[in-house]
């Protein structure tokens, strides 16, 4: 990696070894530094979750994206991003969202793409489906349209005002409505804001009261997303089933349009409304967490017990008998295993009347499968038809038999056909009041079709779960980031990536701490003296250092009173109890290249000897510490470089990553500060110290604003405090001053000089004990 | 106190086997060889061995470990006298004397350096140095040292040694089989088999979830806490409630999914 600021020419030129790599920037024939910057890591983030058609695909959209004339940002984010959308949604997502790439750029809206871009991972994160997302970027290109104004007589259309606000928020209403709450929410905004942009842009930015309210309004019913891990374990804990769980989008495609999408499984997975309302039923409420877990059930029961038939023989009627009679057979086997499920499924089920359906003027085959599906589940269903009666006490007689398969019971349906067959079947007035059944899956499981022949199935892709585990090429973690202007957080916004810091010559530190040999005894000294502070006294001890009198006393006077004394009469002193983990977090930017003040050494050189006499001091101390460093490169490339980890010792392998210790970059500290604090909060200690070493201010070259970057700094330390760490700065900098205090409270030291080392590092120890 | 008859199982434990353990077990005690029973918690191993015990007619002492135990807990201490100090042995010394069986339970929750003290019995030497004391104890005949060990939750730190493991013959304990699990629990607090077999279904649907957010199942002595809530006149529900949810998880998701599984089950 080269150090120093990058240079301005066409990055066409750059080259890169690996030849894949190398091969995927000739097609990606893009100028950007920026873009070439990160290209490596983005591919081999790639490679890991894409196929190679995926990859080509990959490329080449963002080959395109490079070239809309918008700046290097739309290409750098959906590089950045896309590989985590890809393994996120189940389907191919790419072709719908460039579609709404290209609408964008040909209406004045191209501005907006590189936002849409960058809220695309999470908000696919919530909502999983392909079909789901589809929607989403349907609501987005109707928002578009339906927002961007053209004034009458001018040749001229103005962006989308609300757009870009509404692409910000997108992922936090997600964790609040359902797409179709999501719909109508924005209708609302687009319908009573049309003609006031700024009014327009509040609502979308959730600044204002309406919008507000409507998103309460719209909020109801139970969330998939709210209630996914409880349905995975229920699954679990009664079925032992690890399915997974795909939502489908409960709102309609179009206005007007009226859609009853149905749950159904796959070899992806069960398929399950995104939202489900409490329902109020003759037989009381049922929650909807409850109806969740009937449908459900329901179709671990087709999983388990039925067997696809073959459906090209039977007429429509014949097949849907079967399918009531088989949703039956499994419901009742469920049942068995489980008798509560029955309550519920009969609070779900109509309880048709038994005279509700006229066979004169309509079809009332619905209505007899209905009345059917609820005797056979309902002991108490009151119904007096003798043929019913039959037909459920055969359906239970079989269950009662065991063996009984879907074959068996579709049998008996096809004989119940026959038996009840009427000629108003036919009408075309059918019967469906009290007929649906809505926990009941489609049973597209249930059917084979010769004729059509089985490619379907056969070309179902693997499933695919998040590489999560994966560690290949280390995909980066991304951190949201503060936006002081918005007060609001920017989603995923810095990638951080990891590595292992480099190695250099060991010897070079010893050299260095030898050279400190009487600033490491001082420093010793007063670490001594630290360390007794957090002695703590264990009484009770068969032996120790000395005898406990209190102890000693009791089990004397126990002895002579003829009980057993307790023979733990000595104490002794621990420093055990004292249970710190540190976290050392070098800012390696280029700046670290300056002189400090008074000339001589680097602050590189000072921030070397100053993090070798701490490891060194709190080796000594026997606590838990980790050394990493940072710098940055643009938000796209946060570099996070581990030189100690909290298990090593300050051995030789450790010292000889110290001694490569080198300068580059910007500091973009926030996500630094974020990313380390991720690794401490992971240490089970009383107290947790995050120590920063750093020689400025936040900055970065994507970012002009520096109040920006010293807010989120500033709300990374908040953060992390929420977390129970005590984040620390030593500022190599003596005109430090104005901003470190804006940032670490009172929490910070200057060090300009290694030789005040010693005063400062008691003052980390001891600020936490206030 | 430490009369061989004072540490005799009288009255026969009522120990339910879940395979072919008694017999295994009666050869490594004929060869007096060492035994660990690992298994999770709760799932019989304690009976077992006090079972064993009483067939054998060997007196048992047991010993529940915990990380404050020190080798003087097992081995013996000297206790202040009016003339003096008097010696006491622990309860391995007075195993070893008396030819019992000694049961340390749950083993891995002693330190390791109080661990170490049992592995001069469990060799050859079959004896018992107390230091402090300046005597070696050689072992009575009829001696047998026996430790349980949960693998569930053992962590790095909580593991034993290998130098320990490798001087143990082993048995592998898990929860019974639902219909065997269901005799036990009807049985241990007298009540109806088929509400037996719908506790322990709840059991089951706990023990799912180890792995998924629980780090360990429930336990067949859970089960059987709960068989003896309802007998006390408790509600199945609440009884399953109080007894196997509650006390193993904190986590209202789990909570809220084996509440469910409770009233699925009792319908
Ligand atoms: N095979 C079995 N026969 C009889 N009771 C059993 C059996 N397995 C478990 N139990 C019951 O489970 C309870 C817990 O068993 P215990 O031996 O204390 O567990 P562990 O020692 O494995 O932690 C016992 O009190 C007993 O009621
Ligand atoms: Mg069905």
């Amino acid at each position: 990696m080269p150090i120093g600021l990058r240079p301005v020419s066409d990055a066409r030129a750059r080259t890169f070894a690996d030849p894949q790599v190398q091969a995927a920037w000739s097609a990606l024939d893009c100028g950007f530094a920026q873009v070439a910057d990160v290209f490596e890591e983005c591919v081999k983030e790639a490679l890991a979750v894409l196929s190679a058609s995926q990859f080509a695909a990959y490329i080449e959209a963002a080959r395109g994206l490079g070239k809309l004339g918008r700046g290097a940002e739309p290409i750098l984010v959906f590089l950045q991003i896309w590989p985590t959308v890809v393994a996120t949604v189940r389907g191919d997502a790419l072709a719908p969202v460039l579609d709404l790439v290209r609408a964008m750029q040909k209406s004045p809206n191209g501005g907006a793409i590189a936002g849409f871009l960058q809220t695309l991972a999470p908000v696919a994160r919530r909502l999983q489906a392909i079909e789901q997302l589809e929607l989403y970027l349907g609501l987005l290109r109707e928002l578009m349209q339906r927002t961007s104004t053209s004034i009458h007589g001018r040749h001229i259309t103005f962006p989308s005002p609300s757009l870009p606000v509404f692409c910000r928020q997108a992922p936090q209403l997600l964790g609040l409505l359902s797409l179709g709450g999501l719909r109508n929410w924005v209708d609302y905004g687009i319908l009573s804001h049309a003609t006031h942009p700024e009014r327009q842009e509040e609502y979308f930015a959730l600044q204002s009261a309406d919008s507000r309210a409507i998103l309460q309004r719209e909020r109801h019913g139970t969330l998939f997303a709210d209630v996914e891990r409880k349905l995975e374990l229920w699954l679990r804990a009664l079925w032992r089933e690890g399915e997974l769980l795909v939502p489908y989008s409960t709102a309609p495609l179009t206005h007007g349009e009226i859609r009853q999408p149905m749950p159904y499984y796959d070899s992806q997975g069960m398929r399950v409304p995104d939202v489900l309302d409490d329902a109020m039923r003759a037989g009381g409420r049922v929650s909807g967490l409850d109806r969740y877990r009937a449908v459900l059930a329901h179709m671990v029961g087709h999983r388990r017990w039925s067997t696809p038939q073959i459906a090209d023989n039977w007429s429509p009627f014949q097949r849907m008998a079967v399918e009531f009679f088989e949703d039956c057979r499994v419901e009742l086997l469920l049942i068995r295993d489980y008798p509560g499920l029955r309550r519920v499924f009969l609070a779900l089920h109509p309880h048709p009347a038994a005279a509700g359906c006229d066979p004169e003027t309509t079809s009332c085959l619905r209505h007899r499968l209905a009345m059917f599906s609820r005797a056979a589940l309902d002991p108490d269903h009151g119904y007096a038809d003798p043929v019913l009666l039959d037909y459920v006490a055969r359906l239970h007689a079989l269950l009662e038999g065991g063996a009984a398969g879907t074959a068996d019971v579709a049998a008996l349906a096809l004989s119940w056909v026959a038996k009840t067959r009427r000629q108003s079947d036919q009408y075309a007035r059918i019967h469906f009041t009290d007929t649906v059944i809505d926990y009941r899956d489609d049973n597209r499981q249930l059917w084979r079709f010769i004729e059509e022949g089985d490619e379907e199935e056969a070309f179902d892709e693997p499933r695919r779960r998040t590489p999560a585990e994966e560690t290949v090429g280390l995909p980066p973690r991304r951190y949201a980031e503060w936006d002081y202007r918005t007060q609001s957080y920017k989603p995923d916004w810095a990638s951080v990536y990891e590595a292992l810091h480099p190695s250099g010559e060991a010897a070079h530190i010893d050299r260095l701490l030898q050279r400190h040999a009487a600033l490491a005894r001082q420093l010793k000294r007063l670490l001594d003296i630290l360390k007794p502070q957090d002695k703590v006294r264990l009484r009770y001890q068969e032996e120790g250092s000395e005898l406990d009198l209190d102890v000693a006393l009791r089990s004397l006077i126990d002895f002579r009173s003829g009980v057993t004394p307790d023979s733990r009469i000595n104490m002794s002193h621990t420093t055990a109890g004292r249970n710190i983990a540190v976290m050392v977090l070098l800012d390696l930017s280029a700046s670290l290249n300056q002189r400090v003040a008074d000339g001589g050494q680097t602050v590189l050189e000072l921030s070397q000897e100053a993090v070798s006499l701490l490891a060194w001091a709190i080796d000594h101390l026997g606590d838990p510490c980790a050394i990493a460093g940072f710098h940055s490169n643009t938000r796209h490339e946060v570099r996070f470089q581990h030189i100690k980890g909290f298990s090593e010792r300050w051995d030789e392998a450790v010292k000889a990553r110290v001694a490569a210790m080198q300068a580059g970059y910007s500091t973009r500290m926030g996500a630094a500060l974020r990313h380390a604090g991720h690794y401490l909060a992971a240490r089970r200690a009383d107290k947790r110290i995050l120590l920063l070493l750093t020689d400025g201010e936040p900055s970065d070259v994507d970012v002009e604003d520096g109040a920006y970057l010293r807010a989120d700094a500033k709300r990374a330390v908040d953060e992390l405090a929420a977390k129970g760490l005590t984040t620390f700065c030593l500022s190599l900098d003596r005109k430090a001053d104005e901003y470190v205090r804006e940032i670490f409270g009172q929490r910070w030291r200057v060090l300009d000089r290694i030789e005040r080392l010693p005063e400062q590092l008691p003052m980390v120890y001891l600020n936490l004990t206030k | 106190m430490s009369s061989k008859e004072h540490f005799l199982i009288n009255n026969q434990p009522f120990y339910r086997p879940q395979g072919n353990e008694v017999v295994l077990y009666a050869a490594a005690y004929a060869a007096r060889l060492p035994v660990m029973v690992k298994g999770p918690t709760g799932c019989g191993k304690s009976r077992f061995v006090e079972y064993m015990a009483w067939k054998l007619g060997r007196p048992l002492i047991s010993v529940a470990c915990n990380e404050d135990m020190t080798a003087s807990d097992l081995v013996g201490r000297y206790l202040l006298d009016a003339g003096g100090t008097r010696w006491l042995d622990g309860p391995l010394t007075t195993a070893a004397r008396i030819g019992a069986i000694c049961y340390l339970d749950e083993i891995v929750e002693a330190r390791q350096d109080t661990t170490v003290v049992i592995h001069p019995l469990t060799d050859h030497r079959r004896s018992l140095p107390l230091d402090k004391k300046g005597e070696v104890v050689a072992a009575h005949p009829d001696f047998q040292l026996v430790i349980s060990y949960n693998p569930g939750y053992q962590s790095l730190m909580k593991d034993l040694k290998q130098s320990t493991k490798q001087r143990f013959t082993a048995f592998d304990f898990d929860y019974p089989e639902a219909t065997l699990e269901a005799g036990i629990v009807a049985n241990e607090a007298g009540i109806e088999l088929a509400l037996a077999a719908q506790l322990v279904k709840v059991a089951q649907a706990g023990r799912n979830l180890k792995g998924h957010g629980l780090d360990e199942g429930v336990s067949t002595r859970l089960v059987v806490y709960a068989a003896n809530l309802v007998r006390q006149g408790v509600s199945a529900a609440d009884a399953c409630r109080m007894a196997m949810v509650r006390p193993i998880t904190d986590d209202a998701d789990i909570r809220a999914t084996l509440d469910n599984a409770i009233d699925s089950i009792l319908g």
